[in-house]
């Protein structure tokens, strides 16, 4: 366990978070959301549960991301709220 | 056609890349039940490396390769297999998928390893057919391919 390095990804976990849900554009809300699932990824890997990583990296960052964009492309991509 | 998809980097590069995302899928499924991975992992990375060449080449050329009725049977093909080595093992006099009930070979522990690459084979197979179905449902229709990729 590398605790500065936990505590940086945590850190940038709460961020990405934090942006995903309060930014107004969902394209971009989209992208943080991926960035999210990476660094989550990392942090799974980091307490050694590589399989959870792997599945996170694949779906969370691959799949879901591709399945938004391809559902943004049918809306008008700004939040009202 | 959009900018992205016209440019020629891109187009090659997806070329290029596609045969060797799809050989590292099948190595996550066959290496599931000895390290990191498995069906359902190699599953999405083959269909994640279908979808990426869907999203350059264009859905209609996706669908040559991987047509909604090809879909169909991948999903319940390897529903299929999971179901039937699962009921194979009860025939045997087994539990649901007890892989070491079947007299297959000699020595159970080698069945079991066999019947277990053949379980994470068929939830492969399901798992990338449902999910380029699930990429071709919500991706745009083909007429206004322009707002779609950029």
């Amino acid at each position: 366990m590398i605790w500065i390095l936990d505590i940086t990804m945590l850190f940038f976990l709460v961020v990405c978070a934090i942006a995903a849900i309060s930014i107004k554009d969902l394209l971009s809300s989209i992208i943080i959301l991926s960035a999210y699932s990476l660094i989550m990824a990392v942090v799974w890997v980091e307490m050694h549960a590589v399989d959870v990583g792997f599945t996170e990296a694949a779906v969370g960052a691959g799949i879901t991301t591709v399945l938004f964009i391809a559902t943004l492309a049918r809306t008008e991509g700004r939040s009202e709220d | 056609m959009s900018r992205i998809q016209e440019s020629v980097i891109i187009r090659t590069v997806v070329r290029i890349m596609v045969p060797f995302i799809q050989l590292f899928a099948l190595y996550v499924i066959m290496h599931g039940a000895s390290g990191p991975g498995g069906g359902f992992q190699g599953g999405v990375i083959f269909g994640a490396a279908i979808i990426l060449y869907a999203m350059i080449f264009g859905i209609s050329e996706g669908k040559k390769k991987m047509s909604d009725a090809l879909d169909k049977i991948l999903a319940s093909t390897g529903l299929t297999i999971y179901a039937g080595t699962g009921l194979a093992c009860i025939l045997f006099g087994g539990m649901f998928l007890q892989y070491d009930a079947v007299p297959l070979l000699p020595d159970p522990a080698v069945v079991s390893k066999y019947l277990i690459d053949l379980v994470e084979i068929g939830i492969g197979i399901t798992v990338l057919a449902v999910m380029i179905s699930l990429f071709f449902d919500v991706s745009p229709p083909e007429p206004e391919p322009e707002e779609a990729e950029e």
